[in-house]
């Protein structure tokens, strides 16, 4: 059993053909299915890696599992077919919402020993996958046309400005490290708003491109708590979605003709930026 | 400041491998044909869901009886397989209708 941590290796490795095959029409399907054995075996393995102060509580992780999967099937199979791109973007929050609720109670796990890269690091998680919590919200209300287009000339301005309080509220927090009970769950408020106010402007048509991007936010929060937790997997397998995520993200607004920076600032002049470009 | 070096001086290798991942990333996904965007993207969607193994994690190490720890932990759990499972089961489904064409 002292072992069994070694076959993260193996699923390191399957999560990486998996992705690389999923590239290519003729073996992505069959790159999907490595790419899911090389979860399981990472989940599989993740329940029973021998770690420190473990606790077992392993009726609750397994009815959550099956809860998990059930529910995740359903949804999968229901969905008709036109509908998959906003499902996508759905399931995209819920991974972001995982990196949410483990940050946070990690956060308030923190003691005097905590290191201040461990802090920033969390607080990262924290914020990123906060955004990408909300924003495949917003994302997926926009492709089911719950949520119409609304943009304002000061939107990307009031953007700027409420990054840099959420940026300005984790610095503070690192470095005064808590003492203010409330300010992780303040800074856990504004990350998701955050995720509303970053999407919200966008235009609806530009969805795809949007959810291509906030995978890649989830990947990267994923990453950054697996600095946290000290885990391979999901560090390797977080940066691996971070970076191609991008890549793709950047591949999909060359097919539009567009550039990234274009689709997320919004519909400033957007058809004569293209149209430039 | 000397704190922030400090840490990332006892991250060398996590550094390094987080640099060699990026590339990697990069070159894994560099040829793809434009009609496979929205299915990569279902699939990698899928494999950010790794995240569940932090919940799992955290469930393992909270005590039986922080039953705030548990229940975010568990929800996690749940929100991160349906990311998992959903997500590799909707990516199946989209190839299969590329398949039949």
């Amino acid at each position: 059993m002292q072992y069994i941590n070694l076959l993260y290796i193996l699923s390191t490795v399957l999560l990486i053909i998996g992705l690389r095959r999923l590239s290519s029409p003729a073996t992505a399907a069959k790159g999907n299915i490595i790419a899911a054995c090389g979860m399981g075996l990472a989940i599989l393995v993740a329940m029973f890696d021998p770690i420190e102060n473990d606790q077992g509580n392993y009726a609750l992780i397994i009815i959550t599992l099956a809860i998990g999967s059930v529910l995740g099937l359903v949804f999968s199979k229901k969905v008709a077919m036109t509908a998959i791109p906003e499902l996508v973007s759905l399931f995209n929050g819920f991974g972001g919402a995982c990196a949410v609720a483990i940050s946070i109670i990690e956060v308030y796990n923190f003691d005097a020993a905590t290191s201040i890269g461990a802090r920033a690091t969390t607080y990262m998680a924290l914020f990123i996958g906060g955004v990408a919590f909300t924003g495949s919200l917003i994302a997926y209300g926009k492709l089911s046309g719950k949520v119409n287009d609304w943009r304002s000339g000061i939107s990307s301005y009031f953007n700027l400005i409420w990054l840099a309080l959420c940026l300005g509220l984790i610095g503070y927090e690192v470095v005064a490290m808590g003492q203010i009970e409330y300010l992780p769950l303040i800074i856990l408020a504004v990350s998701l708003i955050y995720g509303f106010t970053f999407v919200l402007p966008i235009g609806g048509a530009d969805m795809p491109v949007v959810i291509s991007l906030l995978n890649a936010f989830t990947g990267i929060a994923a990453a950054l708590a697996g600095i946290v937790y000290d885990n391979m997997v999901m560090l390797l397998g977080g940066i691996l979605v971070g970076s191609s995520g991008t890549i793709l993200t950047v591949l999909m607004c060359q097919a539009m003709n567009r550039s990234l920076i274009n689709v997320i600032v919004g519909g400033f002049g957007g058809s004569t930026a293209s149209a430039a470009g | 400041m000397l704190e922030i070096l400090d840490y990332l001086k006892d991250n060398v290798l996590t550094i390094n491998l987080w640099i060699i991942t990026i590339y990697l990333g990069f070159e894994v996904i560099s040829k793809v044909p434009t009609v496979l965007h929205t299915p990569l993207m279902s699939g990698s969607n899928a494999i950010s869901g790794i995240v569940i193994i932090g919940a799992i994690i955290l469930v393992r190490q909270s005590a039986s009886d922080d039953y705030l720890s548990l229940a975010i932990g568990g929800l996690g759990i749940i929100l991160g397989t349906i990311n998992v499972v959903g997500g590799h089961a909707v990516t199946n489904r989209m190839l299969e209708m590329f398949k039949k064409k």
